[in-house]
């Protein structure tokens, strides 16, 4: 089972060919109210991407324990415990980011890609593999709010991790910035155009018509 | 699953152990960066009344609060400073929420829509290394389109002139109304006269452009007319006769002048 391809393909395919937004449209909540800018965006991924290796990891470990009747509460526990953890460790060393992020970090609860993952695999996978998935789903919700980051943060407000890159006109400059970029609406654009782009590219990922 | 899994008495001791697993992570990280967090937000308040203290050394800021900056705090129906209250640990914002502490504001007083009005307000006075008054810094709030704003206003020591403002926490919408953050237009402020000639609050945010050489007027944020309200409702709050009217007119009358 744990062999080192195997682990490869679980790590790297949700980045784009099983991308927990664009294939599985998941999480889409948060994609829309962080990405205004890329540094919320990153922090963002990041915590994600530790919640969902970590829960994945220690479901994995308790599998075999975990009563099915109880088995979506026992997850819960343990997200929400890990989610709180971030939310600790973000307001102790990153203050100003945490301000930003605000209630979003508590969301992460309620994020259907990390139910999502400690139901559908991590509950039957060795915990090695698990985790690797965890991280992967990561991965694939960062590559998508990186994207959406960067392009809304750019057009929206001139810059890019805060720093300008095109001088807005407010500022004396002369790019007039797209204030619908800056509204939680203008993500699902993108991703929709996103997932328009991997569809063209891999069509097997297109739905058969019903 | 194996039935062995499905005994009451296996899924209660399983959600147990999960359960004392979990809480002993989190209580253990939310005590033990506790000290940090508190750090940080004393710090991040810090730095907002410096951004607007004005001064020009190269203290840090631990040592311009011990040497040039006084908290101070206001009982806001007299207009008079209390000293029997430690003002370095009050918390403006948890005694709005006590109703020992606090006023319930009616509805006609109730302007910046923020409920309750605690009844003692810090108030934050700077001086130069020689002790001479410089600034006077008020906290102000009020309800924003999405948000609670909070800010900082540094007036002259006449009570009246508007020296800077900074909005450190609120969640407007970025870009739109949240640019009451941004530092262009925060310097319209400066200048600008918190009261007309009869001492009645002047302070008016216009749609559009403020017409030039006016002394009370400030342009509104373009695209975030309910911002801009907002922004006004909180300065004809906590200039008025619930805000710091009377703190202001004692001040205007020379009341920090001794000293």
């Amino acid at each position: 089972m744990a062999k080192s391809s195997e682990l490869k393909a679980v790590l790297t395919s949700p980045i784009v060919n099983n991308n927990p937004i664009a294939l599985q449209v998941l999480g889409v909540c948060s994609a829309l109210a962080v990405t205004s800018t890329l540094e919320t965006a990153v922090v963002m991924t990041l915590a994600v991407l530790f919640v969902t290796a970590f829960s994945n990891l220690f479901i994995s470990m308790i599998r075999h324990h975990i009563p099915n009747s109880v088995r979506i509460i026992v997850q819960m526990t343990i997200i929400a415990s890990l989610v709180i953890v971030v939310d600790q460790v973000l307001r102790a060393y990153a203050f100003s980011l945490s301000k930003q992020l605000s209630v979003y970090i508590g969301l992460i609860i309620t994020n259907c890609i990390v139910m999502g993952r400690a139901e559908a695999f991590a509950m039957k996978n060795k915990p090695l593999a698990s985790f690797m998935d965890g991280v992967g789903n990561g991965l694939g919700y960062g590559f998508v709010l990186v994207i959406v980051g960067a392009f809304r943060e750019l057009f929206g407000a001139g810059a890019l991790f805060g720093i300008e890159i095109l001088p807005l006109t407010s500022n004396g400059g002369w790019y007039q910035s797209n204030g619908l970029l800056l509204l939680p609406p203008s993500a699902f654009f993108i991703i929709g155009g996103l997932i328009w782009i991997i569809r063209t590219l891999k069509p097997e990922q297109v739905e058969p018509k019903e | 699953m194996s039935n062995k899994h499905e005994t009451f008495a296996r899924t209660i001791w399983v959600v147990l152990a999960v359960c004392l697993a979990c809480s002993i992570i989190v209580a253990g990280s939310a005590v033990g960066l506790r000290s940090t967090q508190l750090a940080n937000k004393e710090k991040d308040k810090q730095s907002n009344i410096l951004a607007v203290a004005g001064l020009n050394t190269d203290k840090t800021s631990a040592e311009i609060f011990d040497s040039n900056i006084q908290t101070k705090l206001v009982d806001l129906d007299s207009g008079d400073f209390v000293e029997n209250v430690d003002s370095k640990n009050y918390d403006q914002r948890k005694a709005a929420k006590d109703p020992a502490r606090s006023i319930k504001l009616s509805e006609q007083q109730n302007v910046a829509k923020i409920g309750r009005r605690a009844n003692l307000a810090t108030v934050y006075l700077v001086s130069d290394d020689t002790g001479k008054l410089q600034r006077i810094i008020l906290p102000v709030h009020g309800a924003g389109l999405w948000s609670t704003m909070y800010a900082f206003v540094a007036i002259k020591p006449d009570g009246n002139t508007v020296e800077a403002i900074t909005y450190y926490d609120q969640g407007e919408t970025p870009g739109l109304g949240g640019e009451v953050e941004n530092p262009r237009w925060r310097s319209l402020w400066e200048g600008k006269e918190l009261f007309d000639e009869q001492g009645a609050p002047a302070i008016k945010i216009v749609k559009g452009q403020a017409s030039a050489g006016s002394t009370h007027e400030i342009d509104g944020l373009s695209g975030a007319t309910l911002t801009s309200n907002g922004v006004q409702n909180t300065f004809t709050f906590w200039l008025g006769s619930e805000g710091f009217g009377p703190f202001l007119s004692k001040v205007q009358e020379g009341a920090l002048n001794n000293g």
